[in-house]
């Protein structure tokens, strides 16, 4: 008990729960603002919000279909951030990881689903890892900076997958009217999780990453590598770490975290693949992992509040009128805050709780020291256990 | 000079400042008078940085009162010390590289004439007050093209533009040569001969017998001593600032040199900005010796040592270690091959603050044997060694998991120190060992890099503190604007030729 009276008023606390929870409050209360000049009722809103993600019928399964992507596009920003890398081209990542999952779904035959299934899903991730690699090697290699090349390859990303979709290309079926992709084999379709719903095994998956990933930051080589880098460049260099091999290394796994989520969204969801695939799930990843402080964890509720909100915004657009758009401002304030929580606290008075002050400068900027790089814990961990 | 009847400029009552069960300052009094030159001498870590970031309005006190001429006040900010007249001098230099002296100095106290940039009224007025203290600089020259010295002088002007008339100069010689050093006390004692108060932080006693009228020791937060240098001789002030009688002079042997382990072949190196940095260097360093690199910060030794780790490509020539060439090997394979590196700036480079302090000491280690297996990391094993290595080198800190960032600086230097040598190394590129490191720590480091001498180290010191390289060197390399201008050994090592050749001037 008294360890957790610690907890709850620690530093640790403040950093992984009270800031995150605030600074979402506040992103519900500055659309609250928005919602009142557009001439509607916020509670009504945020009712019909609530009922659209959890009450409604089929309601939670989508909510959680949606969380999925979330899961592994928040994961892989994640442990981007961990090595101080900003990965804003998970979208475009996530539409190559798509394109090779739908590849391997209608190009091979005859394989019985255990087969087919991780096939696709490789090529997925396969997909997502060298699309992100490209940054990673010019970053490494010409220090070319990874916010500009992910941004860029994103476009790339998207009018590849038009080309190749679209009328004659290549990918496209021939038969159909719409431009798309053909069906995937029904042994590359994900099992479904809950009879009469949408709800498929990538959920089991996208679980299973989470402690995976908190395995590989926290008890691996590559991990260590990884957090000492993003704590620490110069530092790392001069004791021998090889820091470009380690940029390119995180980039390849952040991508194939979001190949992963692209694979998994036309193996479990669509089956095919239109042209405008995403709805922006890469870049609504980046608030889910800041939101997440970086933490593997954390990624967890931080992608199922993400993952309702997604899914309860169309049915509050269709009771009240106020557009699903509403929820990018919610999103967009809650980054605001989470990225400057010296405001949060200004506006709630927190006291300081003191420690080193070496953690003024985790706050730090885009190219700081990852936003959420939490306190270096392991070995407390391992010492206590 | 210290004259006892001066009114009062600052008094200090009870200060009191905790970071959570930390008592950085604990009851602090300090009375500056108008005219004084009052030194503030303690080791890292004491409470001096803490105490004057009060007086700046950088932290808040928990309880206290301050004084200054004679009324109560509070100081939020640095706004309010400024209209007070407090001006403080930091360590890092808080200038803006590529504008003007004249517009470093104005910045933020700029005169307009409608709404315009006034900068010809600006050149005037700084070059006038420059004049006056003795401060002499071009106002049109750039900050970035000026020495660390005039650098210096460029932040005492912004103080002195801004109405300082207490002046806080926080460790101000670190930077400098001993003849940049004579200088500054020159200009430190015109400012006080015209009344104004300084305050010089310090944690070097020769300094503190050299400049100040009073001095203030303090230990662990509290105030130990209020003394002069008349009453306090150097073995008194150490004593007082650690707690305990020190050695300050490196006890140590005549050297006994064996094998040429390390060996620099006509090495070229550039800087970042393509600049020759290191302009043909010859060098050896022989096992069971100390070789110190003496010099003005600056003059290429940072590229040098970055060359011979392999964290930078020489453009030309060799670094042969035993005999094996490692010129390209890269840092991994360099390390490897038996070379340890304490570098000079430990938070960039020596060490990662917010990793714990066993992370820390596996830094370079972590993936091998007996440390990870695999890609997994043996904790086990990493806490048993980090305890080891703890007690061996008498580190401060409540565990091995603790993040390094909240052990004082000269723990934290043990820790690399601890670091370096535990893999037995071969050769030991030591740069700026102790810097930034209390008094009884670098008595530590220094028995510690003696002792492995005395056991067969090849070590190379690189060291911009003079007293340093001279206690501990073996032989003197002096380095200026790339190139070892000479290399000194026994009567010939002598300190005020050594000063002038650092200077370029022999």
């Amino acid at each position: 008990m008294r360890a957790l009276g610690e907890f709850l008023t620690g530093r640790r606390f403040r950093d992984a729960v009270l800031l995150p929870v605030i600074s979402l409050l506040c992103g519900f209360a500055v659309a609250s603002v928005v919602v009142v000049l557009s001439g509607a009722n916020p509670l009504d809103a945020f009712g019909a919000l609530f009922q659209g993600a959890f009450t409604n019928r089929h309601a939670v399964p989508e909510t959680l279909i949606a969380t999925i992507p979330y899961i592994f596009l928040g994961l892989g920003v994640a442990v981007g951030f961990r090595a101080g890398l900003f990965n804003i081209g998970a979208e475009g990542q996530f539409y190559l990881g798509a394109v090779f999952g739908v590849f391997v779904g209608f190009n091979l035959h005859g394989l019985p689903g255990i087969v087919h299934v991780p096939i696709a899903f490789l090529a997925g991730m396969f997909g997502g890892f060298l699309w992100a690699s490209i940054p990673g090697v010019l970053k490494a290699r010409f220090g070319a900076h990874e916010v500009i090349t992910t941004i860029m390859l994103n476009y790339v990303a998207f009018l590849l997958t038009d080309y190749l979709i679209n009328n004659k290309g290549p990918l496209a079926d021939k038969h159909a009217t719409a431009p798309k992709t053909p069906f995937i084999d029904a042994t590359a379709q994900l099992p479904i999780l809950l009879p009469g719903s949408r709800l498929h095994m990538g959920l089991i998956l996208a679980l299973l990453a989470v402690p995976l990933v908190w395995f590989l930051l926290a008890r691996t080589t590559i991990g260590f590598r990884i957090r000492a880098v993003g704590l620490n460049a110069t530092a790392a260099r001069a004791a021998g770490i090889s820091v470009g091999w380690t940029l390119v290394t995180v980039m390849g796994i952040s991508g194939a975290l979001a190949g992963l989520a692209g694979a998994d969204e036309v193996l479990g969801v669509s089956h095919f693949m239109p042209p405008s695939f995403s709805v922006g799930y890469g870049f609504d990843a980046i608030a889910v992992a800041l939101l997440a402080r970086s933490n593997p964890w954390a990624i967890l509720p931080s992608a199922f509040l993400f993952g309702a909100m997604r899914s309860g915004a169309g049915f509050m657009q269709l009771v009240t009128g106020v557009s699903a758009d509403l929820i990018s401002i919610v999103q967009a304030t809650v980054i605001t805050f989470v990225a400057a929580p010296l405001l949060v606290r200004w506006i709630f008075r927190l006291r300081e709780v003191p420690e080193a002050p070496v953690h003024i400068a985790e706050v730090g900027g885009l190219g700081a020291a990852a936003p959420g790089s939490a306190a270096p814990t392991t070995l407390e961990e391992t010492a206590t256990s | 000079m210290g004259r006892d009847g001066n009114a009062p400029a600052l008094t200090l009552h009870g200060i009191v400042k905790t970071y959570g069960p930390v008592r950085a300052n604990d009851g602090v009094d300090l009375d500056v008078r108008w005219g004084e030159v009052h030194a503030l001498l303690g080791e890292n870590g004491a409470g001096k940085s803490t105490l004057m970031n009060v007086v700046y309005g950088l932290t808040r006190p928990d309880a206290g009162e301050i004084v200054f001429d004679g009324r109560r006040v509070t100081i939020n900010g640095p706004t309010d010390a400024i209209r007070l007249g407090i001006g403080m001098v930091h360590q890092h230099f808080m200038l803006i590289p590529p504008l003007t002296v004249a517009e470093n100095v104005i910045l933020g106290h700029e005169t307009a004439r409608s709404g315009l940039l006034d900068l010809s009224e600006a050149r005037a007025e700084v070059g006038d007050l420059a004049r006056r203290h003795g401060l002499e600089v071009d106002p049109e020259a750039r900050a970035q093209d000026l020495s660390v010295g005039l650098q210096q002088r460029v932040e005492i002007l912004k103080a002195l533009y801004r109405g300082a008339r207490l002046l806080i100069l926080d460790e101000p010689t670190s930077v400098l040569t001993p003849q940049e050093a004579e200088r500054l006390f020159e200009v430190i004692r015109g400012l006080t001969a015209q009344g104004t108060a300084v305050i010089f932080i310090t944690h070097k006693l020769g300094e503190v017998m050299a400049v100040a009228d009073r001095i203030t020791v303090m230990r662990r937060g509290q105030v130990v001593a209020d003394t002069t240098p008349v009453e306090s001789g150097p073995p008194d002030l150490a004593r007082l600032m650690v707690g305990r009688p020190v050695l300050l002079r490196v006890d140590k042997k005549p050297a006994r040199p064996g094998a040429v382990l390390l060996r620099l072949e006509g090495l070229r190196v550039d800087d970042d900005r393509h600049q020759t940095a290191v302009d043909g260097v010859d060098l050896e360093v022989r096992a069971g010796e100390i070789v110190g690199v003496a010099g003005v910060e600056g003059n290429g030794q940072e590229e040098l040592v970055e060359a011979i780790v392999g964290l930078r490509s020489p453009r030309l020539g060799r670094v042969v270690l035993g005999a094996q060439d490692v010129t390209r090997l890269g840092t991994r394979r360099t390390l490897h091959a038996g070379v340890s590196f304490i570098p000079a700036d430990r938070h960039r480079m020596g060490a990662i603050l917010e990793l714990a302090v066993a992370d820390n000491l596996v830094l370079s280690d972590y993936d091998r044997a007996p440390f990870a297996r695999g890609i997994l990391r043996r904790f086990q094993a990493v806490w048993e060694y980090a305890l080891r290595a703890i007690k061996a080198f008498d580190i401060r800190t409540e565990g091995p998991g603790q993040p390094l960032g909240s052990l004082s600086g000269g723990n934290q230097q043990k820790l690399v120190v601890a670091r370096e040598l535990s893999t037995d190394p071969r050769v030991l590129i030591a740069s700026q060992p102790t810097r930034g490191v209390d008094v009884g720590s670098i008595e530590f480091i220094h028995r510690q890099i003696v002792a492995r001498r005395d056991a067969g180290l090849a070590v190379l010191l690189v060291s911009s503190e003079l007293d340093e390289v001279l206690s501990l060197a073996d032989r003197v390399a002096v380095i200026y604007r790339g190139r070892i201008v000479a290399v000194l050994e026994g009567d010939a090592v002598e300190r005020e030729r050594i000063g002038l050749m650092m200077a370029g001037a022999a």
